[in-house]
């Protein structure tokens, strides 16, 4: 009975996220359509509608997708690998780095030339940031260990960000630095799409395979041992995979914040807190949820566009108050 | 199945704990393994269970334990640690299936015997009437119930608990024991690290009385608790008396 649940809650994420894909092929700024001007009569009016879905619809909705996967993926298995429901992908410093990475080649004037250098840049942060993770944390690192050395790299990267910032020669790279930061999925490429897609794949599988070993650890390090989970292994799959992934989605889209932290908590209450059931719907609602976030920026009509990353900030934040509260609630 | 363990010798933060206790068990047997604090009990238990380094050797049906695969290992050797809790809210029933992890296939459901084995490791702990309660609201005494349940549902040959009634009332201590004991009369091998010596004495088959990281005495409840091996070993003047299922041990003084 309660396998046919866990299913149907799967489906159910998986047809919204499937819904809100298209929607955000087809659905323009202000709610304009796209699908009747893709048959237009007038050749030069059709032809310019399909070049819209597939120079820039078809790669915005496709980084929903992949991110908003990405990031709820991520964030499970975190809050599960930590055993805190406080941990967030971007704990372990690959974010941070990411970010540095790709307001550096901001900063040297190079985004200009060659946009594929942002997430070259980004990808290349995010590794140099896991390097830098591994050292410090060593072979068969605790858990503590690895929160303060992630939290040590991003403290520095971030300093590094300001300090790029600070000394940028033109307003004009502070202004795409800053916008940049604010994460969004507009004006992205479709040979950007490609280039992050198989860092994000190839980190989702290494973070997929640590279900059961999430499972295990709700007893403790130990016990997991005991029932037969390699501890260092589980701990670099999880921490490889979600410095993989959310350091090639952050590369092209920018930080965007909350999504990784508050989904896994939006699941729970339909599947339980069992973390390896966790990891496929967290998934499912990370991109169903980023999705329709990126639905939501573009349907006002006058002004810029809101950015994304600032818009799941301020839904997510109050929503991380309400747990706080919640949490000392519960256990005072 | 026979648990040799030879010469074994581990160390904690650079003290040497363990000092070569040598000691082989064989066939169905109910083990307790007592001994004053810092005696080295919980060091040997996790040496067994191969959660730390040792020298020496151990090892289970004639193969040395290091050289048994870690998912084959998981399933030969339980272990319930002290204090064991649950840091997710699951219901008590999904906390009991987490011990039948080391014999799920990769990509593949929990299978009927699966299934059989959790209902039978409920039933022998008697927590299956909380089956669909989060375990975190559940009483210390149904805690402990649930989470012994849990080592219980890896029907593993060997199972290793360190002081599984220590936080318990004496009704849920007796309970604890009793089913240890039930699980020992279904032909396994159980490994307790116990403080309570009456308990100990009444359940156990046999004890293992270490003291600094030796074997001190080694033998039947009534061999082993001994006047002066209580005042050897513990420091303590006890009254002993019963024997069987009444024996009972009450420490009275220090020794001066």
């Amino acid at each position: 009975m309660r396998r046919h649940s866990y299913l149907l809650v799967n489906l159910g994420l998986a047809l919204a996220a499937a819904i809100f894909f298209l929607a955000s092929i087809y659905v323009g700024r202000g709610g304009e359509l796209l699908l009747a001007k893709l048959h237009a009569t007038d050749g030069t009016d059709r032809a310019l509608a399909w070049l819209i879905l597939e120079e820039v619809r078809l790669p915005r909705a496709l980084l929903g997708l992949l991110v908003g996967a990405t990031l709820g993926l991520t964030g499970a298995a975190l809050q599960g690998l930590l055993r805190n429901p406080l941990a967030e992908p971007g704990l372990i410093g690959a974010s941070s780095g990411a970010a540095l990475g790709a307001v550096l080649v901001f900063y040297f004037g190079l985004a200009s030339g060659t946009a594929m250098l942002v997430p070259f840049g980004g990808v290349a942060g995010a590794l140099v940031a896991l390097g830098i993770l591994y050292l410090l944390a060593g072979r068969d690192p605790s858990i503590t260990t690895l929160v303060l050395a992630g939290v040590a790299i991003s403290a520095f990267t971030s300093a590094l960000t300001s300090l790029a910032l600070s000394l940028a020669a033109s307003p004009y790279a502070i202004y795409e630095i800053i916008f940049w930061l604010l994460g969004s999925f507009t004006d992205r490429s479709m040979d950007q799409v490609r280039f992050a897609a198989p860092f994000m794949l190839l980190g989702a599988v290494l973070v997929a395979s640590t279900g059961r070993g999430l499972d295990a650890l709700t007893l403790g390090e130990d016990t997991a041992a005991t029932l037969g989970f390699n501890q260092p292994s589980l701990k670099a799959r999880a921490v490889l995979g979600t410095g993989l992934a959310v350091g090639a989605a952050v590369s092209v889209t920018g930080v965007i914040g909350f999504v990784g932290l508050v989904v896994p908590h939006l699941v729970r209450p339909l599947v339980g807190h069992q973390p390896g059931r966790l990891l496929l719907p967290s998934a499912l609602a990370g991109a169903a949820l980023l999705l329709a976030a990126d639905l939501l920026v573009r349907l006002p009509t006058g002004g810029p566009e809101p950015k994304l990353g600032v818009v799941t900030s301020l839904i997510g934040a109050p929503f991380f108050l309400w747990l706080i509260l919640r949490t000392r609630r519960e256990a005072p | 199945m026979k648990l040799r363990v030879e010469n074994l010798r581990a160390s904690l933060g650079g003290a040497r704990v363990l000092r070569g206790p040598s000691f082989e068990v064989e066939g169905p047997s109910f083990i307790g393994l007592v001994g004053p604090n810092g005696a080295g009990k919980t060091t040997l238990v996790r040496a067994i269970a191969g959660l730390i380094p040792f020298e020496g050797d151990i090892s289970l049906g004639g193969i040395s334990v290091d050289a048994i695969e870690a998912r084959a290992r998981a399933r030969k050797i339980a272990y319930l640690a002290q204090g064991a809790e649950s840091h997710w809210p699951l219901t008590a029933e999904r906390l009991v299936a987490l011990g039948r992890l080391p014999h799920l296939e990769p990509f593949r459901a929990p299978q009927p015997a699966d299934e059989e084995a959790i209902e039978h490791a409920m039933e022998l702990a008697d927590v299956a009437q909380f089956r669909h309660r989060d375990v975190l609201t559940l009483s210390g005494g149904e805690r402990a119930r649930v989470l012994l349940a849990r080592a219980l549902a890896v029907e593993a040959n060997l199972l290793l608990v360190d002081e599984p009634v220590s936080s318990l009332d004496p009704y849920h201590q007796l309970g604890v024991m009793d089913v240890l004991r039930a699980y020992v009369d279904r032909g396994r091998m159980v490994i307790a690290v116990l403080h309570d010596l009456s308990l100990a004495a009444r359940f156990c088959d046999r004890l293992i009385l270490l003291d600094e990281g030796v074997i001190h005495a080694d033998g039947s409840p009534a061999q082993v608790l001994t006047p002066e091996t209580l005042r050897a070993v513990y420091r303590v003047e006890a009254q002993i008396g019963g024997e069987g299922r009444s024996f009972f041990v009450q420490p009275m003084k220090r020794v001066e």
